[in-house]
């Protein structure tokens, strides 16, 4: 069996850029121009936990002798991106595949779902995976929705927010979250692909030298051409363009200030004059 | 084509909330000139909570019946294909919920159509269809446009519209807020399209208190910091006669009971009070609490997303509050 995890290397603006922007917004200002400068960037929470799904998966494969289970990362992403593949070589992925290209630079919008799951999907076509593990969101843009676009483009199987995944002969059992705290155990045939909740297994922690071994490992760099694609069938399965980023309009909350005595004070005023009305 | 086709939810035997914000934000796209508003529900009791959709400023109600009394994706997702392949609408207005994230991304992906998720604002003129959603951690606001496409599916996170009065019955048995709609029964052909075998469904646990029935929430998050501190503020909820909830994070510390978790995959809860100490306000948790009547906030960082949507908010620590409003609403309130 191979599992395809598809990992991101999320952005945040700077906290200096964020202030700038929140001064920009309290003085009526609205659009904002990032330049490159303004992100910084880190392992996607949630793709921890899918990574750590899948090399669980090759675990009791291995002690049940239940065949080989090779794990395959994959990001899609300029040079930015690369640390998020070398945390997922340091846990233990056999492979890890990097897709850009120059002309992705202006014509990919990176927080577009359906645009990263075009990509997705050609390099799945390739790989032929009988189960793709992707985080539940992402923590930049907590779109949600990349896997489950990438299962409508391959035609998978698919369930999302799930919080177990066990193997069951050729079969899998997963556990999905239902809204209001209730979960169900679905049975699903592969080629399938689930997303991952943070609830599911601790990820494992990489030791010191497998962390080294990783950053020397081989990324195998995927283009648009090796990929069957272009700039313009790319374009065409995009979801959205981003037409501006503005500033968040200011909270509207009324702030109760003092001493801890003083805003417990307020507090209990406020709750009261709730309760009773 | 035109017009607007809201995927209604339900589950268990009852239409769930967000389906009447879909219908609200659908009604002033149509006021705007976005067609007219469709609102299909696909589910096992389709038929029977039909009626309830029909709010003003809906004109057609579809009941799309499904084999299983669950929600299926695949199932969900044949249907709702089938309903914008005969139809065409300009516009698939959907929840940003566990149920609808489970097929609508597949929806969009496999048809092209325009697509965006955790939708915050719509709208509908001249230049076509625009949306808004958070972007970067919801430090920012990203306005998205979607040149060139026929049909657009956007997920609205729950929330961000005031909810379509339902339809009831006034004391002459005349009905309120029932608009002109028009009913119709679907029967699709749908069992072929499930891809999954639900084996086991296990209900929130009863016993636990339903914080989604409590009048005073005291919720509690990452800030609350260990299992001690969090059995602190169980009983400081007691005393001062609130309910307490969390976020996500005590859950999955293994500190918290999963009945009390509000938010995306929580519960959804409204009550008269929300006392939030010491969370920050992550979209999942904001999507579980944000219709509450008042929403007080503690939270030492100043920056947290909570403030956004609290009426009232104090930048301080919760635990310096927390023993202080134990004298000051204790004192004061009668506790029986």
């Amino acid at each position: 069996m191979k599992i395809l995890v598809p990992v991101k290397q999320v952005t945040r603006l700077r906290d200096d850029f964020a202030m700038r922007a929140a001064d920009a917004a309290n003085a009526g200002g609205g659009a904002v121009a990032l330049t490159p400068d303004a992100l910084e960037w880190s392992a996607n929470e949630w793709d921890a936990f899918s990574l750590e799904a899948a090399l669980a998966l090759r675990d009791d494969a291995v002690r049940n002798g239940a065949g080989d289970v090779e794990v395959v990362a994959v990001t899609v992403g300029d040079e930015h991106s690369e640390p998020a593949l070398r945390t997922a070589l340091a846990m233990g992925v056999e492979r890890a595949i990097r897709v850009w290209d120059e002309a992705l630079d202006d014509t990919l919008d990176g927080g577009d779902p359906l645009s990263v799951a075009r990509l997705l999907a050609a390099v799945a076509e390739a790989e032929s995976p009988q189960l793709i593990l992707c985080g539940a969101q992402s923590a930049d843009m907590a779109n949600a929705a990349t896997g489950v676009a990438l299962a409508g483009l391959l035609d998978f199987a698919h369930v999302a927010v799930v919080s177990t995944v066990e193997r069951d002969g050729g079969r899998l059992i997963v556990q999905r979250e239902l809204e209001g705290g209730a979960v169900e155990l679905l049975r699903i045939s592969t080629p399938a692909l689930l997303t991952v909740q943070t609830s599911i297994d601790k990820p494992r922690r990489p030791n010191l030298r497998a962390i080294k071994q990783a950053r020397t490992a081989a990324v195998t760099v995927l283009g648009l051409g090796k990929l069957g694609l272009n700039a313009d069938t790319l374009s065409a399965a995009a979801g959205a363009r981003t037409a501006g980023l503005y500033t968040r309009p200011a909270g509207r909350a009324t702030l109760l200030e003092g001493s801890p005595a003083e805003i417990a004070e307020r507090i209990a005023a406020i709750v009261n004059e709730a309760i009773a009305s | 084509m035109s017009g607007i086709l809201v995927i209604a939810e339900a589950r268990e035997g009852a239409l769930r909330p967000v389906s009447f914000e879909l219908i609200a934000a659908a009604r002033e796209l149509s006021e705007h000139g976005a067609g007219l508003v469709t609102v299909a529900l696909v589910d096992h009791d389709a038929e029977a909570l039909a009626g309830a959709l029909a709010v003003a400023g809906v004109q057609e109600i579809l009941a799309v019946p499904t084999p299983e009394p669950r929600v299926e994706a695949h199932v969900t997702q044949a249907a709702v294909e089938h309903l914008v392949a005969q139809r065409r609408p300009s516009l698939v207005l959907a929840g940003h919920t566990l149920d609808s994230l489970g097929f609508a991304p597949a929806v969009a992906a496999h048809g092209a159509h325009g697509f965006a998720s955790d939708v915050t604002a719509v709208s509908w003129s001249d230049r076509g269809v625009l949306a808004w959603r958070p972007a970067y951690g919801e430090q920012l606001v990203a306005e998205l446009n979607f040149p060139g496409k026929e049909t657009v599916v956007l997920l609205l996170r729950p929330g961000s519209y005031a909810a379509a009065a339902a339809a009831a019955a006034d004391g002459d048995g005349a009905v309120i807020g029932a608009g002109e709609a028009t009913i119709e029964r679907l029967a699709l052909d749908l069992a072929a399209s499930s891809r999954s075998e639900r084996v086991e469904l296990h209900e929130t646990p009863s016993g636990e208190a339903d914080i989604a029935k409590a009048d005073f929430v005291l919720a509690i998050g990452r800030g609350a910091a260990s299992a001690e501190r969090v059995a602190e503020l169980e009983r400081l909820a007691a005393r001062i006669g609130a309910t307490l909830a969390v976020s996500g994070p005590l859950v999955e510390a293994g500190w918290a009971a999963r009945a009390r978790k509000v938010g995306q995959s929580g519960k959804t809860v409204a009550p008269r009070i929300y006392l939030a100490l010491g969370i920050s306000g992550a979209a999942q948790h904001l999507a579980g609490m944000s219709r509450s009547r008042t929403i007080i906030a503690v939270n030492s960082d100043a920056q947290a997303r909570i403030f956004d949507v609290a009426h009232y908010g104090a930048v301080a620590d919760l635990f310096e509050v927390a023993a202080e409003l134990e004298r000051a609403l204790c004192g004061q309130r009668d506790l029986d």
